[in-house]
Formats: structure tokens, C-alpha cells, sequence
């Protein structure tokens, strides 16, 4: 039997804010426990929330990238439920009216090539804080400094059919959020969560199968693997004739297993109110044009300006835009006079090298731009260059004063050249003979002895011409 | 002020002072580079008003010794205008209650007869200004907490509009219903703190920026004032004295030149039954932090967290409060919010419907009964919750539909003082208030009535 796989994903991003949802803490990562903590975010008697604005600002904008309508009026509601590091004992989120609603944007399927992906909704909620089993032996500590920390929730719509297609919508909702400058989205640093739904049913069928839930994945790759997991799992019940059941599951990446999670992990009524300390969230719909309007330019418009703008090729355009940095630095460069096509290469060949090894560009566009000007004059050769680039990487020097320390910059003196082309004939007299006598070809190898004996500097566009004035006997 | 507080201690009102914070209290007024509107007022405040300097119970065991990181902002707002805080007083647990019985802490007694309670929850303060302790003090109101023991009591209670004072610093009991209000000997008394507290707060989101509350001088008359009966306050069954003393104050009013008209505030019985959801379902999430986590009194307990949770709130919470947390999860719970959450919110809207087309039809204030009947003993309704919420009758509307309403003592009976109510329109207090102080400089509040 063939089977029909439906996933939707939800992720939690945390809002790029300097100071929590509801008070004036910061949100600095990796601070010693429970330090970054007042009276309101751990929910000491009689303190109140005060909305974060640009929290509301940073939630509007992640929701008009994914294309859903912000809404004018929503609510923030309490869900209620006791755990040791919930401080209030409800968490402040949005329920039945939220700020936004109905996006929906473009991901790349392996299986089905371009395909539209929804987005039921997108709202503000206030994270909790961390239980620690590990610090204290037989006991639980709780660290409060996430508590109240802003987040944005953002459900998908059951469009995945595989693992693979819900690793490429994380990729692309992680690519936009990250353009937008709504969210880090580091899942090291806890600024980006996944909670997984699944379910399967026989290819054709249009009633839902039964769904799972898996949650609390720490990377895009083992969204990928436990989904595979739980899709191979719930196929293997259905074959033998069983159901499957609704339950929420955790992955171990060790074992590649899901496993249920307690029942009373998992099944709560939370009650949920509107949450009377906090008025309607009320948005102008100037404030809302406003935010649409500090969107930057979003991936796939970017992607289609490089590529008609600057001559690139689809897939270069696609790499180039793949981050948001990545895109920044090579306008940078070619703004700084480089010709666009060498930009890409240097940046997808040299440039990328040290960028997937730090995350940043260790040589400013003006200097790339310079260097490349440098082999396009011919001063450098390519191959020379990457020395210059590399030396440029580490020390931060200008690119000509690099060559020249380096001794990298090509030789363009007719007496200079003429002395090496002099010792290659003198060395080669056979080679130099079969020329003459016809062997045109051996011009190559001639020529390479030349910039051999210069060891790389001589210039090609004059060695060139110098050898073959010899050859033809002048 | 220490020798009368000993004086009073009898009345179990207060909870938390001494002589020394009353000294550096006084101290630290009379340092202040300028003399304040409340320059060395001595002002109570209830209980569940955090404190810096006293420990905030709120009545309750399972804040026993718990003090306060912060002053509250209407705690501030005196301190700034040269109150001195005089004490921390006596009220039902979290203020859940209507006579200061439901107190870890021993019921208040009433000023005038020990047997009788002083209503509540804001007891203790109101018993403080009623035996002259102090001319005024801080209270705070979810159903008619203010109005209601200052009815009791025989003095001045007001409510404000909600939204006018700031709740930050204020326990959370009901948050959309929750008011600090005010206890004073007479209006002016009150006035002048209800004057200093309020305002904007950038700490609570649900103030209004609103002009400050100005205190004005009565007028000379009521005429051009349409005082409003609303008939459902005044029930056939109504008590003799009350209505005796309610009809003397509509004789008042109108030899004072006021138009009284009789009137329908419909849906006036749902009050008490639509309090008595929506109060309890914010309650018990208000109380869920209250868990022995973090702060406050922790119950030793074997096992898992669960077990720490039960042994803490069963013991450190009393019969009123545990009652009200179960209600309040039960009416949001799966299956019963839409019968009951839902409808009682649909209710609280056709309450303040009622409200405001009685004030758009040309009425300028209400006027009924602040409490149906005087205190009662104590013991008296313990063990019939029902028949203690029906004390909040005609008080919890004003909660409900966030309007601001004063009570003044006008009469006696058999010895016990009898308020009366008046009901303003958002924001109005300020001509409410002058024409309380108008009435209240023509009743002899005192006077035994005769029905």
C-alpha cells in the first residue's frame, strides 16, 4: 500500500528584543541564572505586564513577511497550568483572537518542486522559564532568565508531505524570519523551537489519519530524522492493523527513537481567558502600513533583483541570497566597483570558506573589490590573488600592499621579461627548434617555462608577445 | 498615633506596624523639601497593598512574613505627597469575603459593638477611621470590598472609576474588577487621598490618561441634578431602617433642589451570580503563583512537585479561598466555560448596557442602599456563603460595569450606621463627590431613623 504522509510544523522564534514581553529585563543569552529577573517576570504579588512594543512591532513585521493579515484588534489571553518554572502559573499568550492570521509563502520541495506552503497564524506569547535537573543531585533548580522572554508562535498548515519538505519550510520560514530582522532563529541558543505534527493515511484517501505530536526538536536535521521516525513508525501500526494513537512524543537523536511522552506531560486543559490585566492589543492600520513598509526586501524579490540586475545566473542568485549577510556583503562589493560575476565567484568560492567557518566576512568589500580589480588590471594573477586573499583575510591589509609584500605583483618590464624568455630558449633548444619548425603548439609549454622561471610574476599578457617575437626570430 | 493604635489594637484591624517605622515615617515627611498635599496625614492601608517596609499577608498564611521588593504605586503616590503609612490592616483573606472573618489573622471587630462584624473585605481599615484611629485609609474593591464595610462602619467609602487608580502594587484578586479605594470621616477626607492616588501609571496598562481627579466644593444646591432610583434596589423585602434612611436622603435631595426619578436597571439580579464567576475564574489564576516555588510560606512534602503544591496551598490557604479557586477553575474549565465564563461575561455587558442608558437619559447619578441591611453579628452568615455574597447586592454592579460609587453614612439604626450609595458615570467622581459632600453636610448621619 502507498501511503500519503501530512505534517505541519509549529516553531516558536524569539523576538529580537533587547528587553522581555511584559517587563524591562534583558534577554541576553548564556547570563548566570536568575539574574535578569523584577518583580513582574517572576510574577511577584501585585506587579503587572506592560507590553513590549517592539516586541509587537518585531511579531507584526515576522507576520507580514510570511504574508498573513495583521489583525487590528487582538487579544492576549492566560493558559493556565502549574509547572515550577511558570511563574504566575499561566503564561501570557494569544488564543482565539491572535495578532495575525493567514500567511502563506513559497518553499522548494525536492519531491514536487515549487509548492505554497499556509500559515494559520502567527502570535505574541511570553516564554517560560528553564527547569535544570542536572545542577543539583536529587533536586530540580529553576532558572527564571527566559521567563517573560517574547516569542513568536507560528502555526503551519498541514501542507508537508515529507520529512525532506518540512526541513526545506524550515529552512525558507528561518530565511525570511532572519531577513525580516524578527529573530536570531538559533536553535543553539533556544531562539527557535519545533514541535512537529504528523500523521499518515492511504494515498488517495481524504480523511485524516490520526496525528502525533513531536516535541521539542533541537535541529532542522532531526526534525528531519524523527519524522522519518514517526512517519515509518505510524506506517508499520496501520500495516499490521493497528491505530494509531494521539499522543505527544520526544526524539532521542542518540537512538534515532520517538517515544510517548507521560500522559501527564502532555494533556492539559488550560483554560484559557482573556487575560484581564492587559487592554485589547489595538493596532492602527497606519501602524500597520508603517511596519509592512519597514520590511526589507524579502528572499525571493532579492533573489530575482540579483539575478536580473547584476547578470547572475539563477542558481549563483539563489546562493547569494541564501542569507541575509551573504546578499548584503556581495551588493556591498560590487557597490564598491567590482564586476558583479567575480564578486559571486570570489564570494561563493574563497569568501564562503571562511564565512561557513565564522559566520562573518573577514575581508571588507572595499578590499575584495579592490583585489578584484587588481586581477582584472592584471597586476595579480587568479592564482596569486588567493594568496593576497588569504594574507588580506588574516592581517587586514590593503590588497595592492599585500601583493607587493608578498612579491605577487605580476612583471610587465620588456627587460625583465626578455632576460626570462633569453634563459627559456637558452635552456630548451630542442623545444625551440620543433617550433620553428612548425610545432606551434610547444608555445604553451614555452610559455609556462617563462612564468615558471618568474616564479608567477611575469605578466602573461606581456610574456607572451616577448616569447614569440623570439620564437619568430627577431 | 502609636498610643491610638494601641488604643484600637483590640479591634484586631491592624496587622503590621510599630513605633519606630511611625517615627521614621513622620521623620521622613518632615524632611521632604516640600509640604505635600497629605503633609503628615497618617493614612492605613489594607493589607494586600505591597509594602516595602511591612510585610504584605494579604490575610493569608501562605504569605505569612512575605515582604514586598516594592511599593505599590498608590503606596508611593502618598509616601510622595507626605503621608505617613501608618499601618498595615486586617482584611478577609485576599480579600475575599464581606465581614473580615475569613482573616488567618482573627476577625476585625465592629467600632460600635464588638459582636457585630464590620463588613468587608477592607475591614480593618474601615475600623480604623470609623474609631477615629485615623481620618483615612487605603481599601481596595473587587465587589464592593470599600462601600459596603464603610456602610457598616458609618463613614465614607468611595470606588473609583476603574482605571483611575493603579492597581500596580494592588494583590490580585480579580484584576477586571479590582480597584484601591478609599476610607475617610468624611468626603473631603477621602477626596483628598482619592486626589493624591490617581492618574496614569505607566506600570499598569489599564489606567486611563485622564485629566488628575480635582477636588471641588460643593455646589450651593442639586438643582439641574437628576438623581436616578433604580427600583431593583429597593425590594418590598428591603430592611425597614435602611429604606427609613434612604427615603430620608431622597427628601434631601430634593428639598435641595435635585430632579429624582424612578427608574429599571434590569438586569440588575444577575449581578451577584455573574460576580460570583468572574471574580472566582480570575482568582484562580490570579492565585496560581502563590504555589511555595519562590516565595512565601512552603509546606515540607514528600514526592514530586505535585505533592509540594498540595501540602502548600491546602494548608497555607484558607475554607473562602480554596472555595473560590475551585469555583473559579471549574467555570473555565472544558465543557463549562461556555455555560458559564462565556454567559457571565455576556451578562457583565447587558449590566453596564443597563448603566449606561440610564445615564444617557439625562440621569446624573443612582442613588440606593449601599447594603440591605446594617452589620450584622458575627458568625452570623459563616456558614452560608450564599447568604454572605447577597451582603454584595447592591454593591458589586458598580465593579462589574467599572463605574465609580461612593458610600455615605446617612442615619443610624438601633445604633448601627445605614449608607447610602450614589453611582456615577465613568470618570464623574468629581461632581459625585460634591454632591455626596453637599448631602453630607445636610443629613445628620447620626440620627437614629425611625421607619
Amino acid at each position: 500500500m502507498s501511503w500519503e504522509t501530512m505534517i505541519g510544523l509549529e516553531v516558536h522564534v524569539q523576538l529580537g528584543t533587547r528587553s522581555k514581553m511584559f517587563c524591562g529585563c534583558s534577554t541576553s543569552f548564556g547570563d548566570p541564572p536568575n539574574t535578569n529577573v523584577c518583580p513582574v517576570c517572576l510574577g511577584l504579588p501585585g506587579a503587572l505586564p506592560v507590553p513590549n512594543e517592539q516586541a509587537i512591532r518585531l511579531a507584526a513585521r515576522g507576520a507580514l513577511a510570511l504574508g498573513c493579515t495583521v489583525h487590528q484588534r487582538s487579544i492576549f489571553a492566560r493558559k493556565n497550568y502549574f509547572y515550577p518554572d511558570l511563574p504566575k502559573g499561566y503564561q501570557i499568550t494569544q488564543f482565539d483572537r491572535p495578532l495575525s492570521t493567514g500567511g502563506r509563502f513559497a518553499i522548494e520541495s525536492a519531491e514536487r518542486g515549487a509548492i505554497e506552503v499556509t500559515i494559520e497564524r502567527l502570535h505574541v506569547e511570553e516564554d517560560a522559564g528553564k527547569s535544570l535537573h542536572d545542577r543539583i543531585p536529587g533536586k530540580t533548580a529553576v532558572d527564571l532568565n527566559r521567563a517573560g522572554v517574547p516569542l513568536a508562535e507560528i502555526v503551519g498548515g498541514p501542507d508537508l508531505r515529507s520529512p525532506a519538505e518540512a526541513r526545506a519550510y524550515l529552512t525558507t520560514l528561518r530565511r525570511l524570519l532572519v531577513y525580516a530582522g524578527v529573530s536570531e532563529c538559533s536553535m543553539e541558543k533556544g531562539s527557535l523551537r519545533v514541535d512537529a505534527n504528523i500523521s499518515v493515511r492511504p494515498a488517495g484517501r481524504s480523511a485524516l489519519g490520526t496525528k502525533t505530536e513531536i516535541k521539542n526538536l533541537n535541529s532542522f536535521a532531526n526534525v528531519e530524522r524523527a519524522l522519518e521516525a514517526e512517519r515509518a513508525r505510524q506506517q508499520a501500526l496501520l500495516e499490521a492493523g493497528g491505530t494509531v494513537e494521539q499522543v505527544s512524543l520526544t526524539f532521542n537523536a542518540a537512538t534515532g527513537q520517538v517515544r510517548p511522552m507521560r500522559s501527564k506531560e502532555a494533556s492539559h486543559d488550560y483554560r484559557y481567558f482573556p487575560d484581564p490585566d492587559l487592554p485589547p492589543l489595538v493596532l492602527s492600520r497606519e501602524w500597520i502600513e508603517d511596519t509592512r513598509a519597514e520590511l526589507p526586501e524579502l528572499p525571493a524579490a532579492r533573489r530575482a533583483r540579483l539575478a536580473s540586475g547584476f547578470g547572475l545566473t539563477a542558481y549563483d542568485a539563489g546562493v547569494l541570497t541564501s542569507e541575509r549577510v551573504i546578499a548584503d556583503y556581495f551588493e556591498a562589493v560590487a557597490a564598491s566597483g567590482a564586476d558583479s560575476k567575480s564578486a559571486a565567484n570570489w564570494i561563493m568560492g574563497e569568501a564562503m570558506t571562511g564565512f561557513n567557518e565564522t559566520g562573518r566576512f573577514a575581508v571588507t568589500p572595499a578590499r575584495l573589490a579592490g583585489l578584484i580589480a587588481l586581477v582584472a588590471e592584471g597586476i595579480v594573477s587568479h592564482q596569486a590573488a588567493k594568496k593576497v586573499y588569504v594574507d588580506m583575510a588574516a592581517s587586514g591589509g590593503e590588497p595592492r600592499d599585500v601583493a607587493v609584500r608578498l612579491g605577487l605583483v605580476q612583471v610587465r618590464d620588456e627587460g625583465a621579461l626578455a632576460g626570462w624568455v633569453d634563459e627559456v630558449i637558452a635552456a630548451h633548444p630542442r623545444e625551440v627548434d620543433r617550433y620553428r619548425s612548425g610545432e606551434t603548439k610547444l608555445l604553451g609549454f614555452l610559455t609556462g617555462q617563462v612564468m615558471k622561471r618568474s616564479q608567477g610574476k611575469a605578466d602573461p599578457k606581456g610574456a607572451l608577445p616577448a616569447l614569440q617575437r623570439r620564437l619568430e626570430g627577431q | 498615633m502609636g498610643a491610638r493604635l494601641a488604643a484600637a489594637s483590640g479591634l484586631n484591624a491592624t496587622l503590621a506596624w510599630s513605633g519606630e517605622a511611625l517615627a521614621a515615617e513622620a521623620a521622613r515627611a518632615d524632611a521632604m523639601p516640600a509640604r505635600g498635599a497629605l503633609h503628615g496625614v497618617p493614612v492605613a492601608v489594607k493589607d494586600n497593598i505591597v509594602t516595602v517596609e511591612q510585610p504584605s499577608t494579604c490575610g493569608s498564611r501562605i504569605l505569612a512574613g512575605y515582604v514586598s521588593p516594592f511599593n505599590a504605586t498608590v503606596v508611593e503616590r502618598l509616601r510622595g505627597a507626605g503621608a505617613l503609612i501608618a499601618c498595615k490592616t486586617n482584611l478577609d483573606e485576599f480579600a475575599m469575603g464581606s465581614s473580615t472573618e475569613h482573616s488567618a489573622y482573627g476577625r476585625v471587630l465592629h467600632p460600635l459593638d464588638p459582636e457585630r462584624v464590620p463588613g468587608g473585605s477592607s475591614g480593618g481599615s474601615a475600623a480604623l477611621v470609623a474609631a477615629g484611629v485615623v481620618p483615612a485609609a487605603l481599601g481596595s474593591e473587587t465587589g464592593g470590598s470599600v462601600r459596603q464595610p464603610a456602610s457598616f462602619c458609618g463613614i465614607v467609602g468611595i470606588k473609583p472609576t476603574y482605571g483611575r487608580v493603579s492597581r500596580y502594587g494592588l494583590v490580585a484578586f480579580g484584576s477586571s474588577l479590582d480597584c484601591v479605594s478609599v476610607f475617610g470621616r468624611t468626603v473631603s477626607d477621602a477626596e483628598g487621598v482619592l486626589a493624591v492616588i490617581s492618574g496614569l501609571d505607566p506600570l499598569d496598562p489599564t489606567t486611563a490618561d485622564r485629566p488628575p481627579l480635582e477636588p471641588q466644593s460643593p455646589p450651593a444646591s442639586l438643582a439641574g441634578t437628576t438623581i436616578g432610583i433604580p427600583r431593583e434596589y429597593f425590594p418590598a423585602d428591603l430592611h425597614s431602617g435602611v429604606k427609613a434612611a434612604c427615603d430620608s436622603v431622597i427628601a434631601t435631595m430634593k428639598e435641595l433642589g435635585a430632579k429624582v426619578v424612578d427608574l429599571s436597571l434590569p438586569h440588575a439580579g444577575y449581578a451577584v451570580p455573574t460576580y460570583y464567576i468572574i471574580a472566582p475564574a480570575e482568582a484562580a489564576a490570579n492565585l496560581a503563583r502563590f504555589d511555595g516555588a519562590r516565595y512565601g510560606a512552603r509546606q515540607p512534602a514528600d514526592g514530586d512537585v505535585r505533592a509540594l503544591y498540595r501540602a502548600t496551598r491546602g494548608k497555607g490557604f484558607g475554607a473562602e479561598v480554596r472555595r473560590r479557586i475551585l469555583v473559579g477553575t471549574y467555570v473555565l474549565s472544558a465543557g463549562y466555560h461556555d455555560a458559564y465564563y462565556n454567559r457571565a461575561q455576556a451578562a457583565r455587558a447587558r449590566i453596564a448596557e443597563d448603566f449606561t442608558r440610564a445615564f444617557a437619559s439625562g440621569v446624573s447619578y443612582l442613588f440606593t442602599p449601599t447594603t440591605p441591611t446594617p452589620a450584622f453579628k458575627a458568625g452570623e452568615k459563616t456558614d452560608d456563603p450564599v447568604a454572605m455574597y447577597l451582603a454584595d447586592i447592591f454593591v458589586c454592579s458598580a465593579n462589574l460595569a467599572g463605574l465609580p460609587a461612593l458610600s455615605i453614612p446617612i442615619g443610624r439604626f438601633e445604633g448601627l450606621p445605614v449608607g447610602g450609595q450614589l453611582m456615577a458615570p465613568p470618570f464623574a467622581e468629581a461632581g459625585m463627590l460634591a454632591a455626596a459632600a453637599l448631602l453630607e453636610r445636610h443629613l445628620d448621619s447620626t440620627r437614629e431613623v425611625s421607619p
